[in-house]
């Protein structure tokens, strides 16, 4: 209970910080349009792209690649705005568990939003029948879950390692690989639209990998966080 | 600690696969269509993977022990195991390629099973680069440390999970028969599973002789 009060306060004061400057939400919202748009561009250099046949294909995997490299933006910065005196203070204040907790439903929430606001950009110049758009967009919404989950505790260790974004790549990238390629399979089906029944095995693997990430971050955080 | 200096281990490690080097060459096997001879491969190749789980194990052990003691000696057996590991990791891939030229016609026939692997590949490089990157040492024992535990259960959801859930052309993933089921029989399980127990005591010398190296080096160093 006490956990859950500290998470709750913590995430009311993130969500508090970023309310007030909207830094982090209004730098990665266009990073994400300007790569959209200069994707549009790149693509439309070439005539009769929209109607070639592996179209659909580039439409789905392109999306996840934006969204991969917007929250590996979005989310590198979660430990870096904190400097060395206010991590003192809250380590007097909070729990290690509720300060991952918060920022891991934190950075959720800010990829949630920034990803169905990214969707509707891209349909806007990219069109294509998305066959099952509800699914399509509940199978957004649980890969920006997940992208949080994995990122939050990647970037936690970068930022103990000198914080540079190589390493939040090199470190991310194995880890998150397995998860693109899922998404980008329940996602193409969804596309299709495929039976909903046929992906809820993905799906559960998708949340299993959610399960493992969190409990490991809650119990290495505390061992990474004192300095 | 004393095991490590104990050589009854080591003679036998070095026993076992000297027998299975000349017993899986020399028994027979069974006559499978397109596996033919290659199923050899079974007794070098199983090997590897199984002399590198006991040695990343290894080193997850230790790292939980830095995490809960702070010793220094933990932490070097912990990288010296990695060390180790990732050259059977590149033996048990090179193998498995040699072997998928044969059987499944290319050395890398985009397969989940290869695939997975070459990924889990990468998160135990970016392990190694992850040390490099941290100059103070007890700061990068804590955090390789953390991030070693954070990788392994990873490493195995990527090897035996994620292609068993989809069709892979490797033994025992996707319905294949893998050993332990009908294709396997007496003959090559009394050449196999001695080949397990060898390579891993193999594994664990190359390890430890590291890890000795490393205090002798540490105790020069010292002021």
């Amino acid at each position: 209970m006490k956990l859950l009060r500290q998470t709750g306060y913590l995430l009311r004061k993130e969500i508090l910080l970023e309310w007030r400057s909207k830094y982090a939400f209004n730098g990665v919202l266009l990073y994400i349009v300007s790569t959209v748009f200069v994707c549009y561009i790149a693509f439309n250099l070439t005539p009769g792209f929209t109607k070639s046949q592996g179209y659909p294909v580039v439409w789905n995997v392109l999306f996840w690649i934006i969204i991969l490299f917007a929250s590996v933006n979005a989310i590198a910065k979660s430990f870096l705005q904190e400097s060395r005196s206010r991590l003192l203070y809250y380590y007097t204040i909070a729990s290690p568990h509720a300060i991952i907790l918060s920022k891991t439903v934190y950075n959720a929430l800010l990829m949630g939003l920034l990803s169905t606001l990214a969707l509707i950009v891209y349909i806007l110049f990219f069109t294509n029948n998305v066959g099952d758009a509800l699914w399509y967009f509940l199978v957004v919404l649980s890969g920006s879950v997940t992208f949080s989950t994995v990122f939050t505790m990647v970037s936690a260790i970068a930022a103990k390692a000198g914080n540079n974004g190589t390493l939040m790549a090199i470190l991310s990238f194995p880890v998150i690989i397995p998860v693109i390629m899922l998404l980008v399979k329940i996602s193409k089906s969804a596309m299709d639209g495929v039976e909903r029944s046929l992906t809820y095995g993905n799906f559960g693997v998708l949340g299993a990998i959610n399960v493992i990430v969190i409990a490991v971050s809650l119990i290495l955080f505390p061992f990474l966080w004192r300095d | 600690m004393k095991f490590i200096y104990q050589s009854w281990w080591k003679i036998l490690g070095v026993v076992l696969v000297m027998y299975t080097l000349v017993a899986g060459f020399m028994l027979t096997v069974p006559r499978l269509p397109i596996l033919h001879e290659t199923i050899r491969n079974v007794y070098f190749h199983v090997p590897m993977w199984m002399a590198m789980f006991l040695v990343f194990g290894v080193s997850v052990f230790y790292s939980v022990r830095y995490l809960a003691t702070g010793k220094e000696e933990y932490d070097l057996i912990a990288i010296e195991s990695v060390n180790t590991g990732i050259i059977f990791y590149i033996l048990g891939l090179l193998s498995g390629m040699l072997w998928a030229r044969y059987t499944w016609g290319q050395y890398w026939s985009n397969d989940p099973k290869q695939n997975s692997a070459a990924i889990a590949f990468l998160l135990y490089c970016a392990y190694l680069v992850l040390r490099n990157a941290i100059d103070e040492e007890q700061k990068r024992a804590r955090i390789s440390a953390i991030y070693n535990i954070f990788a392994f259960p990873i490493m195995l959801v990527l090897l035996f999970i994620l292609p068993r859930l989809t069709d892979s052309l490797h033994p025992g993933n996707g319905g294949n028969p893998a050993f332990g089921k009908y294709d396997m029989t007496n003959e090559m399980r009394a050449v196999l599973y001695p080949a397990f127990i060898g390579w891993m005591l193999i594994a664990l010398w190359i390890a430890t002789l590291r890890y000795r190296i490393r205090l002798i080096e540490n105790k020069n160093n010292s002021l």
